[in-house]
């Protein structure tokens, strides 16, 4: 896992996504998740890339199932997009990279 | 630069065929396509592909196919193909605005889940609506879900469910199963699990925002409709073949797949082969994927073989 990818738990989803100045790309993942292994590698490309624009963390559904529900997450992997404390934007599937950060530009 | 080449899928089939082409030295170009690793990357324990004794998990038995294709130098992208002309030599294939030319194909983009046709299914796929039980079974604890189907793949998701779900029931179209004895003992004999027959689903009902609350029932022989409450809805109603790219120009079956010569995986296209599910609705396993795939590896070989000596 790449440096610039946090891990978000309950303990600090509200002080690093919620009232984060900068958007946040939240990657609800699992370990027995397949397509999760998929789109790891391209949260990492994306976490690196846009390092000065946006933060991006991982947040592990297992452990942290209250967030999940809080934002109706139902399947995964699921990429959910926070500006000023909300959900801009979401991808849910395994989707290439083009389509992620095209969703990503139009929203930060 | 031209490629000898190009592979389009990437699960038994598609993987097998870029070790075998990447070992005759001919640099394979993999495009994984929107679900690198295929079909068993949505499964859990894959117990009958030979040589794994004890059984291996799906997602990782296709990262170990595609370790060892890349390690004798295959060429994997997570990119989805979006358009093909095979009508003139090279071969060219886009992925968006990017384009590829290749002396030879091998198709190999397997099959995926059916779906119902509705709107609202297509809406609010991922949000409650969902063709993966073991990806997304989880979500649902406690909850009341419905499958959708009367096979084996049916039987099997109901009674995945039932390790989260507090009830199951499973809507068929027909007053009988076509699934296999064991399975379909399996499970009725889970007290979790209820069906609803002759029935089928007329509309979903919810939103992105709330996920499901129901479907709509129609009965297949009074066609009166009633609601039916649920907070997620599975759907095994069997398979269809990733052909989308390529119906207009290669032959396919009635039902899509597409046809390859007998004892070869050549298509009616030269330099163009097809292994795997999409081209296979009889058998449709791991380990018959893997071995068409080789078979196309090899094809692919002996055409390019035969074009440089022309």
């Amino acid at each position: 896992m790449s440096e610039n990818v946090k891990e978000f738990t309950l303990e600090n989803f509200n002080t690093e996504v919620i009232e984060s100045d900068t958007p946040v790309l939240v990657d609800f993942w699992a370990e027995w998740c397949g397509p999760c292994r998929v789109i790891a590698p391209v949260v990492d490309e994306i976490a690196t890339e846009y390092s000065q624009k946006v933060k991006v963390g991982k947040l592990n559904v297992d452990n942290e199932n209250q967030i999940a529900s809080q934002y109706g997450v139902r399947s995964i992997p699921a990429l959910l997009i926070f500006k000023n404390g909300a959900v801009a934007n979401q991808i849910v599937g395994a989707v290439p990279k083009n389509k992620i950060t095209e969703i990503l530009d139009s929203v930060i | 630069m031209n490629r000898k080449v190009i592979i389009i899928g990437s699960g038994p089939a598609g993987l097998t065929a870029a070790l075998y082409t990447a070992r005759a030295n001919l640099s394979p170009l993999v495009f994984e396509g929107n679900q690198p690793g295929g079909q068993l990357t949505i499964t859990t324990d894959v117990e009958n592909y030979p040589g794994f004794p004890e059984g291996i998990m799906g997602p990782e038995l296709m990262e170990q196919f595609r370790t060892q294709a890349t390690r004798f130098g295959a060429e994997c992208h997570f990119k989805h193909v979006t358009k093909v002309d095979f009508s003139e030599r090279p071969f060219k294939v886009w992925v968006a605005d990017e384009i590829f030319t290749t002396d030879s194909i091998i198709i190999a983009t397997g099959a995926s889940a059916k779906m119902l046709g509705l709107e609202s299914e297509n809406e609010l796929m991922g949000y409650g609506v969902s063709a993966c039980a073991t990806c997304d079974g989880f979500f649902f604890k406690d909850k009341k879900v419905i499958v959708v189907g009367g096979g084996d793949s049916a039987m099997e998701e109901a009674t995945y469910l039932t390790k989260f779900a507090s009830e199951v029931k499973i809507v068929h179209r027909r007053e009988e199963f076509r699934a296999s004895k064991i399975m379909i003992e399996r499970a009725m004999n889970n007290e979790k699990i209820s069906v609803i027959w002759n029935s089928s689903i007329k509309e979903i009902l919810g939103s992105k925002e709330k996920g499901i609350h129901g479907v709509l029932l129609e009965d297949s022989k009074n066609k009166n409709t009633k609601e039916e409450k649920c907070d997620g809805v599975f759907m095994a109603i069997g398979h269809k073949p990733n052909t989308d790219l390529f119906v207009e120009i290669l032959d396919s079956d009635n039902a899509g797949y597409l046809i390859t010569k007998e004892g070869s995986t050549a298509t009616n296209i030269e330099g163009v082969f097809a292994c795997g599910d999409v081209q296979d609705h009889v058998y449709r396993q791991a380990v018959t994927a893997a071995g068409t795939g080789c078979m196309s590896a090899i094809d692919a070989e002996r055409y390019l073989e035969a074009l440089k000596n022309n």
